[in-house]
């Protein structure tokens, strides 16, 4: 009994202490203008800015990061913790739109919105950007490798289906990338709410099964640049850290059709530090700050000051910065609704439980 | 009469943690299970599971849960036997407890290494002459992997069984002139079946719902209930339809637990009329 005793006095103590320590640590940080909480997608941010903002202003950050804009809006909506910015894509700003997550953004607090792209500014899903501004944007198409292939190419998604290709096709664990280019093959659009569409795409893409070698996430980088793959449905800026690490991968977005898509920053209602994440909005938006954290993301950037100070090179690469005119054929996803994208889910599981 | 206070005192955090942590989560699962997308009192997600992908998601999960449990338990019951004849038989078995310490998602990722093309799996097969494979994305990588994983569980309470054996009972049975075999099937195994079955639930159960492996080292050419339930909850939002996939697994869950326990008293009870 007393030694029972002693151990978790010694057990309280030792927590009692650490917590002291942990207390003053964080204690030492907290001067200035407090902290922000930003919410992001991994490996979406060049983790020197997060540096250099809070040397500049003072303030804090507390960085975590997401992998689905349907995990993210959860945790917002949950609350529970106080996110002070977030990143969602177009079609999920629609939709915290429509559950009034998001505080409307001061423009007098951003003066540099003056450098974002007036063609990304606007658009459907947030008319007049009461509530986001322009992060990154970027497409879906094919990160594929040359030298493993024996002179394919993917001008059309059709090629995907090409017997030689057999167990080697990785495709990307998400419902409406996959079930979109089924669509988008098919001529139809990856918004399509039509049944039978649906049925249609879901019917080629179980075509597709022989030639899929396995359908992931992320994990899909690491495998392109060790050569383990040689074909994948990626998005662009990913497909830029691939090529980035291994110079043999090449990117197309195939003549049909695809998924043009814009990530915005947001505040969301949780936020505690309103000012805070001005700051920050508008600490992102500085063309040099763009262009650094364009450089290291790989996506392409909406910032038009950035883009004079980045390398011609990357800025002419029409992979990763289509002209107008190819923009126009993609299309941007909207907010289908919850019971459609069920349905998008059960068709993507009837086509990988097909996969065998 | 002051006796049965103290009881009832010290049943206070049992009552309380089975309450807030067993009974609660399991009628909220249960509750939202009657729910639809706009929050109607419906029976459509029950409809919903017998008629779509659901039900062959549930007979394929039910197949792979199967296979790791039965090759866990064809590697688990050996090894545990031999740990205990070793010499330093607890050590021993802390060397295979160790692994089961480290995150599961890091053993994973190690796993996609190996397993990879250019890893030392395939230039072993290389070598050796049958020359590349694809192993990561195969029924065998997951089955293989996820044995890996559940093996501690199952040779723990093998090994408990096994130890707690009485040496002697095995050297009568050898005196009255039993062969290895009689003896191992008319004496060792009924007076482990405990363990094993114990074994089998702590691997059958997690084995349906096994998710992350799925993708990782299955690249989604395995789909378990886990991700059928994950992917209500995270993607689609639908809690009505993934609290009704979940109500099935729990049910699964209390017909495996009443199965295995179902036997062990007829065993036992074999074991004593003889």
């Amino acid at each position: 009994m007393k030694s029972i005793i002693q151990s978790a006095i010694l057990i309280l103590l030792v927590s009692g202490i650490l917590l002291f320590i942990n207390a003053e640590l964080s204690e030492g940080s907290k001067a200035g203008k407090g902290t922000i909480t930003v919410y992001n997608w991994g490996e979406y941010i060049d983790p020197d800015l997060i540096k250099q903002f809070e040397e500049e202003t003072g303030i804090k950050v507390i960085y975590e990061t997401f992998d689905s804009n349907e995990g993210m809006m959860s945790k917002i909506e949950q609350g529970g913790t106080s996110y002070d910015i977030s990143v969602p894509s177009e079609y999920m700003i629609e939709m915290m739109k429509e559950k009034d997550l998001l505080l409307p953004i001061d423009y007098s607090k951003v003066p540099n919105i003056k450098h974002i792209d007036p063609y990304f500014l606007d658009l459907a899903f947030d008319p007049g950007n009461e509530y986001s501004v322009p992060y990154f944007w970027g497409t879906v198409g094919i990160a594929f490798n040359p030298t493993l292939l024996e002179g394919q190419s993917f001008e059309s998604w059709d090629d995907l289906w090409d017997p030689s290709l057999k167990q080697r096709v990785i495709l990307v664990d998400s419902a409406r990338e996959t079930i979109g280019m089924g669509l988008n093959s098919l001529g139809y659009s990856l918004n399509s709410t039509n049944p039978q569409e649906l049925r249609e795409a879901t019917d080629k893409l179980k075509a597709l099964s022989p030639n899929v070698k396995a359908v992931i996430g992320d994990e899909v980088t690491q495998l392109m640049i060790n050569n383990e793959a040689a074909v994948s449905l990626t998005w662009s800026g990913q497909a830029a850290d691939m090529m980035y690490e291994n110079e043999d991968i090449d990117y197309v977005v195939p003549e049909e059709g695809s998924n043009l898509w814009f990530d915005n920053i947001v505040i969301p209602k949780t936020a505690k530090n309103i000012d805070g994440a001005h700051a920050f909005i508008n600490f992102m938006l500085d063309p040099e700050v763009a262009a650094q954290n364009t450089d290291y993301v790989g996506y392409s950037t909406p910032n038009l000051s950035a883009l004079e100070l980045m390398d011609p090179e990357v800025v002419e690469d029409e992979r990763f910065y289509p002209d107008e005119e190819t923009r126009s054929h993609l299309e941007v996803y909207k907010n289908l609704g919850l019971e459609l994208l069920g349905v998008y889910n059960e068709r993507f599981l009837e086509f990988k439980m097909d996969m065998k | 009469m002051n006796k049965s206070r103290l009881r009832s005192i010290y049943s206070i955090p049992y009552t309380a943690w089975i309450l807030l942590f067993v009974l609660a989560p399991i009628a909220l699962i249960v509750y939202y299970s009657f729910f639809d997308l706009a929050g109607n009192f419906t029976l459509a997600n029950y409809r919903n599971f017998f008629t779509s992908v659901y039900l062959s998601l549930t007979i394929s999960s039910f197949l792979y849960a199967f296979l790791i449990t039965f090759f866990s338990l064809l590697i688990a019951y050996p090894t545990a036997y031999l740990l205990t004849k070793t010499k330093h038989k607890q050590l021993w078995l802390l060397l295979i407890i160790i692994p089961s310490w480290i995150n599961l998602l890091l053993k994973t990722y190690a796993f996609i290494g190996l397993m990879g093309l250019y890893g030392p799996l395939n230039a072993f097969l290389e070598t050796v002459g049958i020359g590349k494979q694809q192993i990561l994305f195969t029924d065998f990588s997951f089955v293989f992997v996820s044995v890996y994983i559940f093996i501690p569980f199952m040779i723990l309470p093998i090994f408990n069984a096994l130890d707690k054996l009485n040496p002697a009972l095995i050297d009568a049975s050898r005196d009255l002139g039993a062969s290895s075999w009689t003896t191992f099937r008319r004496v060792i195994w009924p007076l482990t079946t405990n363990g094993v079955k114990s074994g089998i639930q702590v691997v059958f159960i997690p084995a349906l719902s096994l998710f992350m492996i799925t993708r990782l080292i299955a690249g989604n050419k395995v789909i378990t209930l886990g991700t059928a339930i994950e992917q209500q909850f995270l993607v689609t939002q639908n809690w009505g339809m993934g609290s009704t996939i979940a109500v099935f697994l729990i049910v699964f869950m209390f017909i495996i637990m009443l199965v295995t326990n179902g036997k062990e008293k007829g065993a036992s009870d074999n074991g004593k009329a003889r």
